[in-house]
């Protein structure tokens, strides 16, 4: 069966001026990200702030293009933003926002927002649907008649929710959805989530700096570093015992009961994509960087168990699966 | 509470939609501008002569109260025209131009800002030269230049004092807009599969509306003062006919001899743009579903 959604060598740059009259400068917000999305199944994407998490998700919806490389949704290209085709699309793609009150239109009543996908690709959309999508996702029929600043963070996020749920779209985007919500929200918005997939049989990317969730959510976890991934792999392996320098740091920072001193401090700045360092973006600030490190950009390879880490330091110990990936 | 029962009802209704008491200031603005409206609309019904009528015999009549008589109630001007007459025809012209300018201002600014928002690049940096142009050109040198070349009509005078303050709506619903297609409800209903249309039009054009009805009513006033001035000098309404600036202007003559002929019209314009400045303060408050 083919991907629902395949992204190839995903490159985005921005231009940023220092100063009045400072030279633009070139930032490479992703260098050459490449995803697979399968129907009904979860990826997971970590990584820290401005590592290009959401840039990487908008592009895989298309709400902007790819400076390189290509999106293709059920194997052909993503329409041009804004086109006739790429607003009908719409409907199969939807996103859910990290900030739920700044989703959504505060003069407009729940009701008829959550209407409003159905209204725009000529559902049908009357009270029963509405209801009907409310309940769905853990909300009263008589919420439809409020106004977004009259709920609660977690009941706002339904909304989101159910407003992106309206077209029964065949991949969703989460970005962030649980980080501005109480911890105790939380749970509830992520359990939600499952259970709706599991419902709905949507693909679902599901973006977040916290391993934890990724890891409930999640049926493959990559991990992000200054625009490219590291590490891609089954959420057990990844995360149980990452391969890559950075996702052990990232790992051993999760709190932990009963494990004392084991926290990997990272040394030097935390990266710049303006100043993208030689070699491995990493090598900077990883304590195992040999020479090699700093003159070649390692790439993504298969690694022992099915996982795909870029890294030269873990491939080296098992040459004999670098040539098996490579053949 | 003690008779409360302890478990509340598990049916919860959507919070009804307190409808509070209009503030006095309000109901007496808007009273005002009713009184104001009717006034230009019914001008013909209750202006007790034609505002060109003379009556020679009682030239700077005083208004009653200050020694006149029953005929004049607001007395007459120096060629015995009737004050009050002329004040009900001069409400309908102000507010004809005051209410058509300052809307031609908004409806320019706007479509304009918006352009700008949604398209960016050239068409922004085109509209914003525009807008610092516009807000650096001295509005009266404009005004002479326009009047002297095309001559002075009604309809040049409403849509000249429409360019008044355009360049202020065009600001702030640009800025407004880009804030809102950036990041939160524009950028979602955008990636719903909304068209321009719809974004604009049921999304951000409501949002917005509230900053700028009031900015219409703080530019409302201006357009009065404006006009006012600029028939002061002889620009704008031209006589026979006769608006609130000019009445003001022609009257300053006899400001000792007859200062009702200037009184009667400088207090209608004060406390009509006082009440519309005020009941945009209280739309603003009004319009805005979180404070209510």
């Amino acid at each position: 069966m083919s991907a629902l959604l395949e992204a190839r060598d995903l490159v985005r740059r921005y231009w940023m001026r220092r100063g009045a009259f400072g030279r633009a400068t070139e930032v490479r917000a992703l260098d050459g990200v490449s995803l697979t999305l399968e129907r009904g199944r979860t990826l997971g994407l970590v990584g820290e702030s401005g590592c290009g998490k959401s840039t990487t998700g908008r592009l895989v919806l298309g709400l902007e293009t790819p400076d390189g490389g290509q999106v293709a949704f059920e194997g052909t290209p993503m329409p041009p933003p804004g086109s006739r085709a790429w607003r009908a699309q719409r409907a199969r793609l939807q996103m859910v926002f990290q900030d739920p009150l700044g989703a959504l239109d505060r003069r407009l009543t729940i009701g008829s927002q959550v209407a409003e996908p159905l209204l725009i690709h000529g559902r049908p959309a009357g009270a029963a649907e509405v209801a009907a999508l409310l309940t769905e996702v853990g909300l009263r029929e008589d919420h439809g008649q409020r106004y977004p600043h009259q709920l609660s963070g977690g009941q706002r996020q339904r909304a989101v929710l159910a407003r992106a749920l309206a077209t029964s779209p065949d991949l969703l985007v989460c970005d962030e959805p649980i980080s501005a919500l109480d911890v105790s929200i939380q749970a509830q918005v992520m359990n939600l989530l499952m259970e709706l997939q599991a419902r709905r049989g949507m693909a679902m990317l599901f973006i977040s700096h916290d391993l934890r969730a990724v890891r409930q959510v999640s049926d493959r976890v990559a991990v992000m570093y200054l625009g490219r991934i590291v590490e891609e792999g089954a959420p057990d392996d990844v995360l149980r015992e990452p391969a890559h320098p950075y996702a052990r740091a990232l790992v051993s920072a999760l709190p932990h009961p009963g494990r004392r001193g084991q926290r990997i401090l990272l040394s030097g700045d935390p990266p710049n994509p303006a100043d993208r360092p030689t070699g491995c973006a990493f090598h900077p600030r990883c304590a195992d960087a040999v020479a090699r490190c700093r003159l070649e950009a390692p790439a993504l390879r298969p690694h022992a168990d099915g996982r795909l880490v870029a890294c030269h330091l873990a491939h080296a110990p098992a040459p004999q699966f670098v040539e098996m990936g490579a053949a | 509470m003690p008779e409360a029962p302890l478990l509340a009802p598990p049916v919860v209704l959507a919070p009804k939609r307190t409808r509070r008491r209009l503030p006095l200031l309000a109901i007496f603005a808007l009273s005002w501008l009713a009184l104001m409206l009717a006034t230009a609309l019914l001008a013909d019904v209750i202006a007790p002569y034609a505002y060109t009528a003379l009556d020679l015999r009682a030239r700077l009549a005083p208004p009653i109260g200050f020694g006149g008589d029953l005929r004049h109630l607001l007395g007459t001007d120096e060629l015995g025209r009737d004050v009050l007459a002329r004040l009900i025809y001069s409400i309908r012209t102000s507010l004809l131009i005051a209410f058509g300018a300052t809307l031609i201002g908004a409806a320019i600014g706007t479509s304009l800002g918006l352009l700008a928002a949604h398209f960016r690049g050239l068409v922004e940096q085109a509209v914003l030269a525009l807008v610092d142009f516009s807000a650096s050109l001295p509005f009266l040198i404009l005004a002479l230049s326009v009047l002297a070349f095309f001559g002075n009509s009604l309809g040049l005078f409403v849509a000249l004092l429409g360019l008044h303050a355009w360049e202020r709506y065009a600001r702030i619903a640009r800025g407004l807009a880009i804030g809102a297609n950036a990041q939160g409800y524009a950028a979602a209903v955008r990636q719903l599969g909304a068209t321009p249309w719809r974004i604009y039009g049921q999304h951000i054009l409501p949002n917005i509306a509230s900053t700028l009805i009031v900015s219409m009513t703080l530019a409302f006033p201006e357009i009065i003062l404006l006009e006012s001035g600029l028939s002061f000098l002889g620009l704008g309404v031209q006589p026979p006919e006769t608006s609130l600036g000019s009445m003001v202007g022609y009257g300053r003559e006899y400001l000792t001899r007859a200062p009702w002929i200037l009184l009667a019209p400088a207090s209608v314009i004060v406390i009509t743009t006082f009440c519309v400045s005020a009941l945009g303060d209280w739309l603003r408050d009004r319009l805005d579903p979180t404070l209510n």
